[in-house]
């Protein structure tokens, strides 16, 4: 990587895209696995355990790599060999999904795109809006969807002061609101930008909360974009889907995962829901217009990856995701009573994999790099998620047992 | 014959054209009837019936970017006929030639291995001799991604240049779901274009976007534009190999696009998709060049090198010494890009590239490219030995031949009525692509042999 930029070297008349340039730092995570590096060459012989990447850690069960490797290996005969499919995603799939996740909510196969995952749906959906919308996102948040928003050119430039892109509504989560936000305070925005159950914060919205959030969308004429990838881990009776809200279909696209579920972060497999009742101000479809997306801007998920899915949704499949899921809960209250033991505010752990632990008036990234120095576990930084972060550290829950039990170990050293 | 088409075919071979509707229903969300109507020019167009929007309509602007896409009320007018003629022709072994899917199996020793370090084997295998190191290769799910995360780094306040023919007419995506016969990633550059703002209105009487520079590639210029005609842009999109002519550029041609570039700061965009193709010595990297390092950026796929077309797999370079106006590299924007808006080619596609990348599966995947250029070989000798103006085909899986004084469209349909062979009609591709028709060479040998004598019997 070239760091220095010597006058006599070649420029292009392009200009850098001004929306570039607005964005700050690296994006969060690499930015974590940079630190974690560097800790890495200052101690070598360190055991460093990471809870801070939400990254699986799990084997994906036999019964869907199975599925991928039969498909693999279908593709080198003339009867099972296919190319080029249909942007959408495979009809067996996609109505899978539709029946797995939406059976009773009248989602159906049509209304499904899946994708390579929720991350790169996210840039798509963002693509569909263009840069003349206005968005709200959660703070904390996930940082995809601001990310994104600026890339798009939909943000002003980021304000040291407030820790905040302008143009963007950040609605503030935070125990005192029991992490919903306080709508009656949130100016309107085209799109809202809703993670349940939430990353970093752990808190899965209630039924009640989410007929509000439904409302405010439909008196706002407002999309909201909500992010169910961690729907499976919920505990209580929480909903699942924005769509078990009625009237939603008007009002939301949901955005979902197999990665938390089958340990698909590297196999890349998600979805996209867009209802045909979606519609801009002018009447036109959104799902529609997110279709040119899809064949304009993609190809399609890996053919090899949409049978993992497809094994993901067989029972046995379920089963085995439920096994993993269960695991990293097992991982989830393991955390939760460590800090708990030691005194502190903790949030979250219940219906998702992470666990958001108050740290009051400390810097989050000082305690990020105090326990990283300390005890060689890698956690990250909530003000890496948006000022609503700050003084608060994600733990999350995804690692082999040993090493969760001895990162909680060297946790209760340290603060005990 | 298109997939989702197939789906909605019964077994005795009738085409449910009511859960067909359905499907395509779904693309105007309940409130549009369709119509297949014939009209007398011989095209197929789709009526659209328009019914009073009912429900809640949020208060969220549609995009005016993807408003300005071509939704034309044509139809993938090629599948359609394609239906029909199996309507009209039940008993007709129909041969298609027309979509540019890859049809040949995976050998063996690729879908069975394990994944590594897939960039250093893609240097070590594509770019050993032109100085491109593994930190500038971004392994992808595909050009068509890498195409739309390109225009995302670009933003919508930059210009650009294609090749022309080298996009389909926009025949829109009036039937959602429906695959289009022509390479998307050739309609990728101009829609993605499109989509994120950088051009105008689409321009009925001359059939192109505004604000885009087409340059025209013919034999007339042996399939190079004529660089001192072409306006300058801050992007120019070139493909070589190319798709539909098959034409694969010179090194003296390549490095007067490069000085071109050079000389008026812009950036190229080389799509080297069909590289593997190539018989002859024309340069299968833009930077066999010297000095493209400064001023190109090379898209390249699996799909056509080794049958990912399902799979998805591909990969861009981005040298180091490209730098914007005011010295900021261009590779640090693209890997913010790649950073934030994707998350990796999967896993298992990646194994695969890197058993293609072995000796044995190396060997493995060019035989079959090897067998679909012996394909090409055949069809080009077929239009040689009728007295047609044959192009392509040598460099590339695609054979682009000449009808001088008649309409593609024509040529199409009549190739189809009388030998049962979809081909693809030049004017698919843009106003250049008038008189020509393109061939593609995927398929098995025996219905490439078949092809040929129908058509020799044809034109004979």
């Amino acid at each position: 990587m070239i760091l220095a930029i010597f006058c006599e070297a070649f420029k292009t008349k392009v200009s850098r895209n001004a929306n570039m340039a607005k964005l700050q730092a690296g994006y969060l995570f690499p930015e974590i696995a940079r630190r974690r590096a560097t800790h890495l060459l200052k101690y070598p012989d360190a055991q460093v355990i990471s809870l801070g990447i939400g990254d699986t850690t799990e084997p994906i069960p036999e019964v869907i790599t199975s599925a991928m490797a039969k498909r693999s290996h279908a593709l080198t005969t003339l009867e099972g060999y296919s190319g080029y499919g249909a942007e959408q995603g495979e009809k067996q799939l996609r109505a899978a999904i539709a029946s797995t996740f939406y059976g009773d909510l009248g989602i159906e196969e049509g209304d499904i795109f899946v994708s390579d995952g929720a991350k790169c749906d996210i840039s798509r959906l963002q693509v569909l809006f263009g840069s003349n919308v206005t968005m709200a996102v959660q703070d904390p948040s996930y940082p995809a969807y601001v990310d994104s928003s600026v890339i798009m050119g939909q943000t002003g430039l980021f304000q040291k002061d407030f820790e905040k892109y302008g143009n963007i509504e950040y609605m503030r989560c935070t125990p005192e609101n029991g992490f919903f936000p306080d709508l009656s305070s949130v100016s309107r925005t085209d799109v809202i930008f809703f993670c349940s159950p939430n990353n970093p914060t752990g808190i899965a919205a209630t039924r009640e909360q989410l007929t509000r959030l439904v409302k405010f969308a439909k008196d706002n004429g407002s999309i909201i974009v909500y992010d169910s990838a961690y729907a499976m881990y919920m505990s209580d009776d929480s909903p699942r889907s924005i769509f078990e809200i009625p009237g939603a279909k008007e009002v939301a696209i949901e955005t979902s995962s197999f990665s938390k579920y089958a340990g698909f972060t590297g196999v890349r497999l998600g979805w996209t829901v867009v209802p045909k009742e979606l519609l801009f101000s002018d009447g036109f479809s959104v799902a529609k217009d997110f279709n040119r997306i899809v064949c304009t801007c993609f190809n399609g998920a890996s053919n090899i990856a949409q049978a993992g899915g497809l094994a993901c949704l067989s029972p046995e499949g379920l089963k085995g995701m439920r096994d993993v899921i269960g695991f990293y809960k097992e991982n989830t209250e393991i955390i939760m009573d460590t800090f708990n033991s030691l005194g502190f505010n903790v949030y979250g752990g219940k219906n998702a994999p992470y666990v958001w632990v108050h740290f009051p008036g400390r810097s989050s990234w000082d305690v990020f790099a105090e326990i990283l120095e300390k005890t060689h576990v890698v956690t990250t930084p909530g003000s890496g998620f948006g000022p609503g972060g700050e003084g608060f550290i994600r733990v999350s829950a995804f690692g082999h047992r040993g090493n969760v039990l001895e990162a909680s170990k060297r946790i209760k050293q340290l603060y005990k | 014959m298109d997939a989702i088409v197939q789906h909605y075919i019964s077994e005795n071979g009738t085409l449910d054209i009511d859960a067909w509707r359905e499907h395509l229903d779904f693309t105007f969300v309940c409130f549009w009837g369709l119509t297949i109507i014939d009209n007398s020019a011989g095209s197929t167009c789709l009526a659209i019936e328009m019914v009073p929007v009912t429900g809640h309509c949020t208060k969220v602007p549609r995009n005016v970017n993807i408003e300005k896409l071509r939704n034309g009320y044509l139809f993938p007018e090629i599948s359609v006929r394609e239906f029909k003629h199996i309507q009209k022709y039940p008993d007709a072994k129909l041969i298609s030639l027309g979509i540019g899917d890859t049809t040949e199996p995976i050998p063996e020793v690729v879908t069975s291995a394990m994944s590594e370090a897939l960039r250093k084997a893609i240097v070590e295998m594509f770019y050993r001799d032109v100085g491109v190191k593994d930190t500038e290769v971004f392994v992808s799910d595909g050009a068509q991604s890498d195409i739309s995360r390109l225009q995302l780094l670009l933003g919508s306040n930059v210009t650009m240049a294609v090749q022309d023919p080298s996009f389909p007419e926009s025949v829109g995506y009036v039937a959602m779901g429906l695959k289009f016969i022509v390479d998307d990633k050739f309609q990728a550059y101009i829609d993605s274009s499109v989509i994120i703002g950088q051009t105008s209105k689409f321009q009925e009487e001359t059939g192109k976007y505004g604000n885009i520079e087409y340059m025209k590639c013919g034999p007339e210029n042996n399939f190079f534009p004529d660089l001192s005609a072409t306006s300058r842009t801050d992007v120019i999109f070139f493909c070589s190999p190319n798709n539909p002519t098959g034409y694969a550029a010179s090194r003296e041609q390549l490095k007067k696009l490069v000085k071109f570039a050079r000389e008026n700061g812009s950036i190229i965009i080389y799509d080297s998709a069909y590289a593997a193709y190539i018989t002859d010595d024309s340069p299968r990297s833009i930077f066999e060049v010297p000095g493209a390092r400064e001023v190109a950026i090379e898209v390249s796929s699996f799909s056509k090198f080794a049958g990912f077309t399902g799979v998805r797999l591909g990969w861009t370079v981005v040298p180091e010494e490209l730098l914007f106006s005011n010295g900021f590299p261009v590779i640090k924007d693209f890997d913010r890009i790649v950073c934030t808006c994707f998350n990796g080619a999967s896993n298992i596609a990646q194994a695969g590239g890197l058993a293609c990348l072995s000796s044995e599966g190396y060997m493995a995947v060019r035989a079959v490219v090897e067998y679909y250029k012996e394909n090409a070989k055949i069809l080009v000798d077929t239009f040689t030995s009728l007295g047609l103006m044959v192009y392509g085909g040598n460099n590339a899986p695609y054979v682009w031949v000449h009808f001088p004084g008649l309409r593609s469209w024509d040529v199409f349909n009549e190739v189809l009525e009388k030998t049962h062979i979809i081909t693809v009609p030049g004017r698919g591709f843009g106003p250049g692509g008038e008189e020509y028709i393109r061939v593609g060479v995927f398929g098995g040998r025996e219905y490439i042999l078949e092809a040929s004598r129908r058509l020799k019997k044809l034109f004979d």
